[in-house]
């Protein structure tokens, strides 16, 4: 597998006021395969929003690379950004104010075929109607307008509405985050069928570790505008060598009565420190059990321990910690 | 055996809309002892936060139509009059709210929200409240109490805000505590921490609890009962471990199915409920879920199976 987009010490900063700056994102690298699903986990605030954008270069990121299918975006202007972008969409968390409520779902869906004006108006009528099918709305829905559609629906118009220019790199925000739990399920698997349906590479972005875990076949784990530990899913969920990672499952609440809440020993105690004044060395040595002076000192940078499996960490679990 | 603390019994609230009166709680019925747990869950729209409002008393006056009986220590709620009801909520019953930002007041500082319930329900002094005020706040893990009393909601962090409303509902001992999504807002590591919280509390001083959630991973290891709520009404309610081990009512299997599991692997393909809540205008004719659901026949579409069972209380025709 190639590497459709390689991410290199991308760093996304806003300014807050005279001197401040807010470090949203701090030298995260990493690379998406043709093909597969990465998911980035993390809670609010950690950057991973401003990462998938900052891959759409919306923002610009403040410094490093973002190259796709060999072309460095981040240098980009005008018509050539503009035309990569057809092949990176997006869709975002709150389904219904992604969708302009003036217009019928045909036109919104249609919207961007129209701009890049692709084949005649019979083709792209055609075409409408096969994304429709495809994410699983009548043909009737065409006509009315999203305030007419629950938001389930709303996020399959909106994946419709993505789908139109056949891009090759979809990056879901939250896609499912404001839906319930049927209807959160009727999503993840219909993104897994459009995934194998029209050849896409997903980055998937979003604070349920549950989801994330069964649609990714990667997962990057983020803390504080950082990349704490990257590995294939099903590898990270039973072994995570980050005491981030490891205290982010402890505290997932599960649905089984007999597992104990709370009894969790890697539960992690306080808040995330404010990323307009990150601690120095680990930004997790906060709150980290593990953490000792050095890791104040010097920060970890992130390194393969296993195979595929990354970790940005001193002293990670299951390392020479006697564990 | 004496009253149960909480009795629910056949509560209504519709509210009158445009389109038509919405049945948003249509007969719902329990009951809740001292010093116990019930989870209520159940998707948006259910009636779950409806409900909790209802039992509170804190519906809107107009375009409301309410039904049924509240009980709590046998005194029928309905009935109170305003100024009654003011001394029961927060002394009896208190509540505690999904968005701790808009449930506290921003413009007044923390310390004065935590005692005015203390001054105006157990009548302290200033003084007094301040002290017990910053033992409250102490109390629910808040460091540097003293401090923080002269603080603004702003000035303290999501997990902290929700710390703080948790300390005013808990401030003048209610006998009862609902928690309204408390931990929707928060992101998850803070969540496990509030949920500890809420629970340490509950059995330090051995208050009944509600905790309403639509995340049945929130309640599953916390509650003695849970009660799942469909379109309105209540479709199964069991002690805790039975509802998940054994349900009857295919909402339930189907809404513990849907969710994903970390311990899954992934890839792993969900079992998601076709289709969408009814609308709460024009419910249909027999049962609920009936339209959404695997198991129905014939009978499901005509008749509406009643809500039957002792302990493990289950409304549907061909249970599981």
């Amino acid at each position: 597998m190639s590497a459709l987009l390689e991410v290199t010490d991308l760093t996304v900063e806003f300014p807050t006021g005279p001197g401040r700056k807010v470090h949203a994102v701090s030298g995260v690298s990493f690379s998406v395969h043709e093909g597969e699903t990465l998911g980035l986990v993390g809670e609010s605030g950690c950057g991973k929003s401003t990462t998938g954008r900052a891959i759409m270069q919306l923002p610009r990121p403040t410094s490093g690379s973002v190259v796709y299918d060999g072309q460095e975006l981040t240098s980009l202007r005008g018509d050539s950004l503009r035309t990569v972008r057809r092949q990176l969409q997006m869709i975002f968390q709150d389904p219904i104010s992604s969708l302009n409520p003036r217009r019928r779902v045909h036109d919104i869906v249609a919207e961007p075929l129209a701009i890049w004006n692709v084949g005649t108006k019979d083709a792209r009528d055609d075409k409408v109607r096969e994304l429709l099918d495809a994410v699983g709305l009548d043909a009737a829905a065409a006509t009315r307008r999203p305030h007419e559609f629950s938001g389930g629906q709303c996020q399959r118009i909106s994946i419709a509405r993505s789908l139109a220019l056949d891009p090759k790199l979809l990056i879901c925000d939250e896609p499912v985050s404001a839906l319930d739990v049927s209807v959160q399920a009727q999503i993840l698997n219909l993104l897994e069928d459009m995934k194998v349906r029209y050849g896409l590479t997903l980055i998937f972005v979003s604070h349920n570790l549950g989801v994330v875990k069964n649609i990714s076949d990667r997962v990057a784990v983020m803390y504080l505008g950082k990349l704490c530990e990257l590995a294939p899913a099903d590898d990270l969920y039973a072994r995570p060598a980050h005491h981030y990672t490891s205290a982010l499952l402890a505290s997932i609440p599960v649905a089984d009565p007999r597992v104990r809440p709370g009894a969790a020993p890697d539960a992690v105690a306080g808040d995330p420190p404010s990323p307009i004044d990150p601690p120095s060395g680990c930004r997790f040595r906060t709150r980290c059990p593990r953490a000792e002076a050095h890791c104040a000192a010097a920060e970890p940078a992130l390194r393969e321990i296993a195979p595929g499996h990354y970790v940005a960490c001193h002293f990670p679990i299951g390392e020479n910690d006697g564990r | 055996m004496s009253a149960p603390l909480l009795e629910v019994d056949n509560l209504v609230t519709h509210f009158r809309s445009d389109r038509g009166l919405v049945r948003a709680v249509d007969g719902v019925s329990f009951s809740l002892e001292r010093g116990q747990t019930l989870g209520i869950v159940g998707e948006s729209g259910c009636g779950k936060t409806v409900l909790s409002r209802s039992i509170m008393g804190l519906l809107p006056p107009k375009n409301v139509v309410i039904g049924g009986h509240v009980r709590f220590e046998g005194r029928d709620l309905g009935a109170l009059r305003a100024v009654d009801m003011r001394r029961v909520w927060g002394a009896e019953i208190a509540m505690v709210f999904q968005d701790p930002m808009t449930s506290l007041n921003p413009v007044m500082r923390i310390g004065v929200q935590v005692t005015e319930g203390l001054r105006v329900h157990l009548d302290m002094d200033k003084d007094r409240a301040t002290e017990t005020a910053i033992a409250l706040l102490k109390s629910v893990g808040i460091p540097e109490a003293e401090r923080r009393m002269h603080q603004y909601p702003f000035e303290l962090s999501g997990g902290m805000r929700q710390r703080v409303t948790i300390a005013i509902a808990i401030a003048c001992g209610p006998k009862l505590l609902i928690a309204d999504e408390p931990t929707t807002a928060l992101d998850v590591t803070v969540q496990a921490q509030i949920l500890n919280l809420l629970q340490d509390k509950q059995r330090e001083r051995h208050m009944a609890m509600i905790l309403v959630t639509h995340d049945l991973g929130v309640v599953a290891g916390r509650t003695d009962h849970i009660a799942v709520m469909y379109a309105g009404k209540i479709v199964e309610t069991a002690p805790t471990a039975t509802l998940f081990t054994e349900m009857r009512m295919p909402y339930t299997e189907a809404l513990i199915r849907s969710i994903p599991k970390p311990a899954a692997p992934s890839h792993t393909r969900l079992r998601a409920i076709e289709g969408r809540p009814p609308d709460l205008v024009r419910p249909p004719v027999g049962c609920n879920f009936a339209p959404r659901c695997p198991y129905a026949r014939d009978k499901c579409h005509d008749h509406e199976p009643p809500l039957e069972g002792g302990e493990h209380a289950f409304a549907c025709w061909y249970p599981i």
